[in-house]
């Protein structure tokens, strides 16, 4: 049994960023992470980067170092390679590490469980070689491996990213096909005023698309109708650019188009969420400290709502000053001192969000999927399936699964939930927040009888004594 | 199942050691991320659906989509969350219809 004053779930930036304050303002902080080493997607395996690593990835990615090193605090445990898989009462916390079972409790829990994909649903989306832009990036950042023959398929700066990235490790994507189209643009372009605060974010989005063009990647822009052929694997992807169809034969295929909050952990403890339009997504529902509705529960990062590495961990010191705030470790005016300096940072951070998630919407294409495109991956289960079911009086994603098993799979949902929730929205004409999402419950993630056997019930061993 | 691959390792660091799939000699670098291993040693796919029997291989590698799950003494588990030990036995995962051990 681990005791804490403050339990943190993700070593990503947010969760890296609040157990530092609050370690300094006196909490004893545990840190539960899946990965071997801190750092989160973002900044995966950041300590241990190659040079030749780092040239590919650039300094955005070794920023990562200020934060993994801030944790070597005498007040921080970092239990490395814990998979958090139940969490009760707001304060207890079951974990699986090493092959073993155990149990922390804190006076406080922070929820920093960062971003998934936003699922992508085309069809042949499930073949072998199709991956998310993300998991190339991982595995960049991870193994140093690049995916030759890739075209990269979607919308947002990501896309860009990963691409620049390929380029530096000379295995450059064969094409972009990207999604958004010029009236995405128009539409974006009433919030370029506020996104000139964001200024930083605009010039590397300049940067990224030069260094594109330099190297003489074929952009293919506003496309529609794009699925992916194989047999085995993944082959081509076609699609269509106005009224001319193209093909790309390739070996790979990494889509993306923006990130989702990863509410998993939240949604376990019915911590209640909302849709928001801008974000295409839905949010758990937070005051201004990152507090949700079950009190000793904090929400800080992308999983409150995207906004980045950097918004990520100021938002994660924010929680922490309500959180110190709480346990006594820090005075009102102090606290509110702090959070003002941190909130203004947060402002200037998320001002060039409006306009990206305006210029890069999620691609109409699979928050609509043809029919026979696969949405629940595990149980595959497709578009035409979910309408069907809609066609039947099924009104949400729960009654969905005892329909036809759609989110009944090992994923739990991750990758088909919000598909399955705006396919049934838009069927039944009814809003997303009508319609709901997947009820999470634990497990959250896979736990055998073995390690459940492993867990110390200190009652228990004095009673069989 | 092993394929020519275009995953590619741009700065090998690690030392090889000897792993087995669906009773294939592989080597793979001790220690780093067994499915991002295998994509490079071109094992592909990592394992067949249970519904239709479809091929699958990592899609989310971090631990979210469950796509790369493989076998391994016995147990069902994703190798985009596993690192590379010696003499690692991994197969794919019982396919559909397969009898249950």
């Amino acid at each position: 049994m681990h005791n804490a004053d403050l339990i943190v779930i993700g070593a990503g930036p947010a969760g890296m960023s609040a157990a530092r304050r609050a370690a300094e303002l006196g909490l004893s902080v545990l840190i539960l992470d899946e990965l071997p080493a801190a750092g989160g997607q973002i900044y995966r395996n950041v300590d241990r980067a190659s040079t030749t690593r780092i040239d590919i990835l650039g300094k955005d990615y070794t920023h990562g170092r200020t934060l993994t090193k801030a944790l070597h605090h005498e007040n921080i445990t970092h239990l490395k390679g814990a998979v958090v898989w139940q969490i009760e009462d707001g304060t207890r916390v079951a974990f699986t590490q090493n092959g073993k079972a155990a149990l922390a409790v804190g006076q406080r829990i922070l929820l920093a469980t960062g971003a998934l994909e936003r699922p992508m649903p085309l069809p042949g989306w499930t073949l072998p070689g199709v991956m998310t832009a993300g998991a190339a990036q991982i595995l960049l950042k991870q193994s140093g491996i690049a995916c030759q023959g890739a075209v990269l398929v979607g919308s947002g700066p990501l896309l860009y990213l990963i691409a620049t990235q390929m380029v530096r490790a000379g295995v450059p994507p064969l094409a972009l096909i990207e999604t958004q189209t010029t009236s995405d643009l128009t539409k974006s372009m009433r919030h370029l005023g506020g996104a000139l605060r964001g200024w930083p974010y605009l010039v590397k989005g300049l940067r990224m698309l030069w260094e594109l063009r330099r190297a003489g990647i074929p952009r293919h822009v506003g496309a529609k109708h794009i699925a992916i052929e194989g047999d085995q694997a993944a082959q081509a992807v076609t699609f269509n650019i106005g009224k001319a169809a193209h093909r790309i034969e390739c070996d790979a295929v990494l889509l993306h188009h923006g990130v989702v909050p990863n509410t998993q952990a939240a949604r376990s403890i019915d911590i209640p969420h909302r849709w928001d339009d801008a974000q295409n997504c839905f949010v758990p529902e937070c005051d201004v400290w990152g507090r949700s509705a079950v009190a000793t529960a904090f929400i800080a990062g992308d999983g409150a709502g995207i906004g980045g590495a950097k918004a990520a961990a100021l938002a994660g010191g924010i929680a922490a000053l309500e959180i110190a705030h709480d346990l006594e470790g820090i005075a009102t005016s102090d606290r509110d001192a702090a959070a003002r300096k941190l909130r203004k940072q947060l402002d200037s951070e998320r001002a060039a969000r409006p306009f990206i998630d305006a210029a890069y919407p999620p691609y109409a294409g699979a928050i609509a999927p043809p029919d026979e495109t696969i949405i629940c991956r595990c149980e595959e289960v497709t578009a035409g399936d979910i309408r069907r079911f809609a066609g039947l009086g099924c009104l949400g994603p729960n009654q969905a699964k005892a329909f036809g098993r759609s989110g009944m799979g090992p994923c739990q949902g991750r990758y088909c939930g919000l598909s399955v929730s705006q396919i049934l929205a838009a069927s039944n004409k009814a809003s997303l927040d009508d319609t709901g999402y997947y009820r999470i419950r634990p497990p959250l993630k896979p736990v055998t009888l073995g390690e459940l056997a492993t867990l110390e019930e200190p009652d228990m061993h004095e009673a069989q004594k | 199942m092993k394929t020519d691959s275009p995953f590619r390792e741009i700065d090998p660091q690690s030392e090889h050691v000897p792993v087995r799939f669906e009773g294939q000699d592989l080597t793979l670098p001790l220690g780093e991320n067994l499915a991002g291993a295998l994509l490079v040693a071109g094992v592909m796919p990592f394992r067949h659906t249970p519904v239709s029997g479809a091929p699958r291989g990592p899609f989310c590698m971090m631990g979210a989509c469950f796509d790369c799950l493989v076998q391994i003494d016995g147990m069902t588990v994703q190798a985009c969350m596993l690192q590379v030990t010696e003499g690692l036995e991994i197969t794919m995962p019982a396919a559909r219809g397969a009898a249950d051990a």
